[in-house]
């Protein structure tokens, strides 16, 4: 594009070097991405939303599945991490316009330390979420996973979760993890769970005091329901396999699909967080050669700034969905 | 780009008010998830979820008019961003709930179990 400085005049509509809607070309095909861009998160959010109605009696709770908060252990505390890790995002957004703001006004080095807050922020909100996904991929009280697929998680009478190595029997047992190494086929197999069905169902038997929990919301309480001891017992008959943690095809918290869709639109979010440090970054380096100095407009470090608070309110959206909804 | 090149710092950090204000009435809410709003149901939704989903929509309102920038930009520019957005994100969100709603039906009460 030639340097475009033109406010557009009457009668030379066609003539060139007009900018459409007063905005600069690159500021236009920002808006142009961020738009596709919104519909494709839309696209998964809404997907989302058709799994969960489509299971709307046996969604997993956002509020039992992350309650972990750094440096607390045992301590129960949903929403209070993702509301900081909110916190974190918006402020770097606020800072991002205070880089823009300054560019406005030629302000060099306040650019620079703007956009240097901009990126810690979002490198610390990166590294929250990848704790975050720790945490969930390595769960906590583990479940056992019925023949029609259906998740039974053990509970006491006081309806407090009891973890699988809390009460599982120990049965010795010939079933070693295979390896590449052991086989013929040079084949391996996924990480064995701790312990077996056996271990589970038997521990189960000789604790009386233990009941299972099933995936069903019970609309009067809207809490999980738990069933009797009989009917726990008869539950237990189907048991298949014992889940521990979650991926993408094995979820302790209940729905499969509640781990695909949180893996998947979390991730790409974070991929955007992620490449949106980069260009934080790129942008930063060029503020501090003094290239846009030169160039006379900060309009680049608006145009990140776009992307980033896209990112942001990519984030608002997931942030109410996955854990306020 | 029109506008000019005072500082809108005080500005900013209103804004950055506002939104925190939002955020921390949310967290409040999801805490302590208040019984008359929570056993609610209004349009297949509880009470607390469509406060939820304002309380977002106003804060993406926000973001992208005083963070964003969209206040500066001519009329034509802001249409042609939020017009399409609404309007497909609605259109898509609802056909596909309205789905989701039937199939939940069929499952429960047809003899179909699982077939996906």
């Amino acid at each position: 594009m030639a340097t475009t400085v033109t406010s557009s005049t009457e009668g030379k509509t066609w003539g060139g070097g007009n900018e459409p809607m007063n905005a600069s070309y690159g500021k236009l095909m920002m808006w142009f991405f961020i738009v596709s861009d919104a519909l494709t998160f839309s696209g998964f959010l809404a997907a989302y939303g058709f799994s969960r109605f489509k299971f709307i009696e046996t969604w997993p709770l956002a509020d039992e599945v992350f309650t972990h908060f750094p440096f607390m252990h045992g301590v129960s505390a949903p929403m209070y991490y993702v509301a900081l890790m909110t916190f974190i995002l918006i402020f770097s957004s606020v800072t991002m316009v205070l880089a823009v703001d300054a560019g406005h006004q030629m302000k060099k080095t306040k650019v620079a330390v703007y956009m240097l807050l901009t990126i810690v922020g979002g490198l610390i909100f990166v590294g929250s979420q990848a704790w975050e996904w720790k945490n969930f991929i390595k769960g906590e009280y583990g479940a056992i996973e019925s023949k029609g697929g259906s998740i039974l998680q053990f509970v006491d009478t006081h309806g407090k979760r009891v973890a699988l190595h809390e009460f599982a029997a120990d049965i010795p047992q010939e079933r070693v993890q295979h390896t590449r190494s052991n086989g013929i086929w040079f084949t391996e197999e996924p990480a064995l769970p701790s312990v077996s069905v056996a271990e589970v169902v038997e521990g189960f038997k000789s604790h009386p005091d233990l009941l299972v929990r099933t995936e069903v919301i019970n609309p009067e309480t809207k809490q999980k329901v738990v069933l009797s001891r009989e009917e726990s017992l008869k539950r237990l008959e189907g048991a298949k396999t014992v889940v521990e943690g979650a991926n993408l095809h094995q979820n302790e918290y209940g729905s499969k699909l509640f781990a695909d869709f949180f893996f998947f639109i979390t991730g790409f979010h974070g991929f955007h967080v992620f490449s949106g440090v980069i260009f934080n970054i790129i942008i930063f380096f060029n503020v501090i050669l003094g290239t846009y100095e030169r160039r006379g407009s900060y309009e680049m470090v608006e145009k990140v700034g776009l992307y980033w608070h896209f990112v942001d309110l990519v984030w608002v959206f997931v942030f109410t969905f996955f854990y306020l909804v | 780009m029109g506008h000019s090149h005072e500082s809108n710092v005080g500005r900013i950090w209103k804004v950055f008010g506002f939104l925190s204000l939002i955020t921390i009435v949310e967290v409040a809410l999801g805490i302590v998830k208040p019984h008359g709003l929570h056993f609610t149901n209004f349009l297949g939704m509880n009470l607390l979820n469509w406060i939820f989903i304002i309380l977002t929509v106003v804060k993406a309102y926000g973001i992208m008019w005083a963070f964003m920038h969209l206040e500066g930009e001519t009329s034509t520019l802001r249409w042609s961003i939020v017009a399409p957005l609404v309007f497909l994100i609605l259109y898509l969100v609802f056909i596909l709930l309205v789905e989701a709603d039937y199939i939940f039906e069929v499952f429960k009460n047809s003899t179909i179990k699982w077939n996906f």
